[in-house]
């Protein structure tokens, strides 16, 4: 899909460019970057999260992974499009129409097929930073359909103060990303349990 | 910058610091097999990384300085950017800093070692401290958020000051000019006094040999020869007070930091400095005494982030955020005397 030297050398700049500005180290705790099937989910601070975790994985999971954004901002003016259907290969949401017969996660399941993994935003939007929001719905319902995906927590700490909320320019402070170890929505798990469970999971890599 | 071969005093100094260098990694590597046994692995670990972050030093020195002046300066501005980086990272600052924070990432940061870069001394020296100063608390306050104002716009400050102003001194020890003031290296250039009393004459020539000015080895050389009594006091003081330290100066902002260390530092530093008189434009006097005040800085710099670290509960920049290398930690002594070597340079060479 994405294969011109073109979108290459973009996505080769971008991940320098979002390293060095983010400043972001990661870490694996119990965790080992692997090309499985996976869903990364974490929480959303700022509008760098999904481009600094994209490039923080290394490069043959980064092919594999499709971050899941919102339509209305990434479709957005020429640039943003040109990043996010070529260089990212996003998927993109629309979050206003939500059509019964062609949900997100129906077509998340389609995007990912047998070989990609996704990065999701459980929180449904962008929050302060101090406290990770309560998940939305979606995570459950993915993995219901596809209890087979690694969903791997990832927290992502002081992108807020790269890039705020309402910011368009972003300073270069250090940033950390920690990916823990995998959950798996278990046999007749409640909904509310298996949320609080995933983001439980997000909040306790803040402090590893 | 070297255009042509090196001056024998640049190969002496950097040869023999290279020699010093190649012999302590050579015995850390046999320390190292028989650690167990003889001493502290902790002593030995910590040796290590002393010897590793030298020849990081050296060797980016030695880079820069064949690269030229400019390369020089690039290379402290970019020391400058990570060492503001992780000193804002480990400070609270709120939202409402955000624009005044780029400004000083991406203006005042660049800018300072423009001008310097550019020997614009009359206004390098008040950018950061009068503009910077002024700028930051008026974006801070136009951004509507009064919460701890005072505080946030004094870290900032500081920040821009410790990281940004007072190491941009090292590299402008190269950008200035500095007049060759010690006789017993001109005297050659001198005229012979004129017993006639041709005051004309005399004025005229003196006139002429003032115009002398170190070449920029001379002073590539005074920069190396700063970083490089920093370092060594910053070592001689780790060993005199691992040997000798009784008593520690102040031990809930640093437990390993003692009276008997530092002043066997400065000491040593200050025997050191005379013996290096030679790689300097200075008399053994002045190049001591100026060993013994920069390390006494250096120590004063290294308490100060130590107390910083220990009231925002960071062991050390590098472990605030995992991986990164803590640039702050390795030039925290050098940011402190930087500014009072470059004084000290002009006031020495002023005639």
């Amino acid at each position: 899909m994405r294969s011109t030297l073109g979108t290459q050398l973009t996505a080769g700049l971008l991940v320098g460019l979002a390293r060095l500005l983010s400043g972001a180290t990661s870490r694996w705790i119990d965790c080992q970057p692997d090309t499985c099937q996976r869903v990364y989910f974490a929480n959303h601070t700022s509008h760098l999260d999904a481009i600094t975790l994209w490039s923080a994985l290394p490069r043959e999971c980064r092919r594999l992974t499709r971050p899941v954004a919102a339509q209305d901002y990434w479709q957005k003016g020429p640039v943003r499009r040109y990043l996010s259907n070529k260089v990212f290969n996003a998927l993109l949401i629309d979050r206003h129409n939500v059509k019964v017969h062609q949900s997100p996660i129906d077509l998340m399941i389609k995007a990912i097929g047998d070989t990609h993994s996704l990065i999701v935003f459980p929180e449904g939007g962008r929050t302060s930073g101090e406290e990770v929001g309560e998940f939305k719905s979606g995570l459950y319902y993915l993995s219901k359909k596809r209890p087979d995906l690694e969903l791997v927590p990832v927290h992502m700490d002081n992108l807020n103060r790269v890039l705020p909320r309402g910011e368009f320019l972003p300073v270069p402070l250090l940033s950390c990303i920690t990916f823990g170890p995998p959950i798996w929505l278990q046999a007749k798990e409640p909904k509310v349990e298996f949320l609080k469970r995933a983001r439980e999971s997000v909040i306790r890599l803040k402090d590893e | 910058m070297i255009e042509k071969t090196p001056e024998p005093t640049t190969i002496w100094l950097v040869g023999g610091v290279l020699v010093i260098l190649a012999i302590a990694t050579g015995a850390g590597q046999i320390l190292k097999r028989r650690y167990d046994t003889v001493l502290n692995p902790a002593i030995v670990e910590q040796f290590h990384l002393r010897i590793r972050s030298w020849w990081i030093i050296c060797s980016a020195l030695a880079a820069a300085f064949i690269l030229g002046r400019t390369a020089t300066v690039i290379l402290f501005g970019a020391i400058s950017f990570f060492a503001l980086r992780e000193f804002i990272t480990a400070t609270p600052t709120r939202r409402a800093d955000h624009r005044a924070l780029f400004w000083v990432f991406f203006f005042f940061t660049p800018f300072q070692y423009v001008l310097v870069g550019f020997n614009m001394y009359d206004w390098y020296a008040v950018v950061i401290p009068v503009f910077g100063f002024l700028f930051i608390a008026g974006r801070i306050a136009l951004a509507g958020d009064y919460k701890r104002f005072l505080q946030r716009i004094a870290v900032i400050q500081a920040g821009l000051m410790i990281s940004v102003y007072c190491l941009s001194h090292a590299p402008a020890l190269l950008t200035q000019d500095l007049p060759i003031a010690d006789p017993s290296n001109s005297t050659t250039n001198q005229p012979a006094i004129n017993l006639n009393g041709d005051s004309q004459t005399l004025t005229e020539e003196t006139e002429s040999s003032s115009q002398q000015r170190l070449n920029l080895e001379d002073k590539a050389r005074l920069l190396f020869f700063f970083v490089l009594m920093i370092q060594l006091g910053d070592v001689a003081q780790y060993l005199w007070g691992k040997l000798l330290g009784r008593r520690v100066i102040a031990p809930e902002i640093s437990g390993d930091r003692t009276w008997e260390g530092i002043f066997g530092g400065i000491c040593t530093a200050t025997v050191l400095g005379a013996l290096l008189w030679w790689a300097t434009p200075f008399h053994a006097w002045e190049s001591a005494t100026a060993a013994a005040i920069v390390t006494a800085i250096g120590f004063a710099g290294g308490m100060t982030m130590s107390a910083i670290k220990r009231d925002r509960g960071v062991r050390d920049y590098g472990t605030l955020v995992v991986g990164h290398g803590g640039v702050l930690d390795r030039i925290d002594s050098i940011c402190f005397a930087a500014p009072v070597f470059f004084y000290l340079t002009r006031l020495l060479t002023s005639q």
